[in-house]
């Protein structure tokens, strides 16, 4: 128990100091790597809560696929080294007024509500279940998901490609 | 100390908070798509939390693994409007990307 907890507060750690470098820090490639350090957090809260599959396909979603192809928006855009443009819309003042109201509210209905809890069944492997369940009670949604990413795929290629203009 | 059901919704709490945060301050549209992803991270972490604690079964974690392939879907079409963006304005910035088109 005790080193299931000091795992927690590492994972949580990695979590919120990468959650706080996304959306602080000015250069975008440290954004970048922000978000990697929170998504592995996030993996490995996934790992404590023992839903193994979510936490592989976290991985390899998220970090292989999502973290990939937005550092290679990040190379391809902006010039890293100049960092100096002022990168702020709202002000860190109003931002961090909605960061606390947001947060503290959120904390707050967590702690105060009486959760109806379960008791705590012994981890076992998920994969089964969530693949029955995907061929089973949730097939629709399963193949509305297959619809939506081919619509996305084309629409990326689409929207991406270089437009050649008739003259 | 054991964990509880608390200590997951706190860090989805900060999570989402954060994710607002760089949604609501980045002028950078890369990073707002970011504030999005952390944003549906926290809702991912509140479903596994609450199918572990709460419901039993695997229903959130089903759920937490659509969310995952649309936010990935989302990611993907967002980085392409964004490089569409970046060869016509020559930046992404949100801030003035204000027309529809050229």
């Amino acid at each position: 128990m005790q080193t299931q907890f000091a795992i927690f507060i590492f994972l949580a750690a990695a979590t919120l100091v990468g959650a706080a470098g996304v959306a602080l820090s000015l250069n975008i490639f440290w954004s970048a790597m922000g978000l990697l350090s929170c998504l592995v957090g996030v993996g490995g809260m996934y790992v404590l809560l023992s839903a193994d599959f979510i936490a592989i396909t976290q991985v390899l979603v998220y970090i292989g696929g999502v973290l990939v192809l937005i550092i290679f928006a990040v190379m391809l855009t902006s010039h890293i080294q100049d960092i100096n443009v002022s990168n702020r819309s709202m002000g860190l003042a109003g931002g961090f007024v909605v960061f606390w109201v947001v947060a503290t509210l959120l904390c707050f209905v967590a702690l105060w509500t009486p959760w109806k809890l379960t008791p705590q069944l012994p981890a076992e492997a998920t994969t089964v279940a969530i693949g029955n369940g995907l061929l089973g009670k949730w097939l629709l949604p399963f193949e509305i998901a297959s619809v939506v990413l081919i619509a996305t795929m084309i629409g990326a290629i689409v929207i991406a490609r270089k437009e050649v203009k008739p003259d | 100390m054991t964990l509880t059901l608390n200590h997951f919704l706190v860090i989805g709490a900060l999570l989402f908070g954060f994710g607002l945060l760089a949604v609501v301050t980045r002028r950078n549209a890369v990073a707002v798509l970011m504030g999005i992803e952390l944003i549906l991270n926290a809702a991912n972490l509140n479903l596994v939390a609450f199918g572990r604690y709460v419901g039993g079964g695997v229903t959130g974690q089903v759920f937490s693994l659509f969310v995952i392939v649309l936010a990935a879907a989302e990611a993907a079409v967002g980085l392409a409007i964004i490089l569409a963006i970046y060869q016509m304005l020559r930046n992404i910035d949100a801030s003035q990307a204000t027309t529809l088109k050229e």
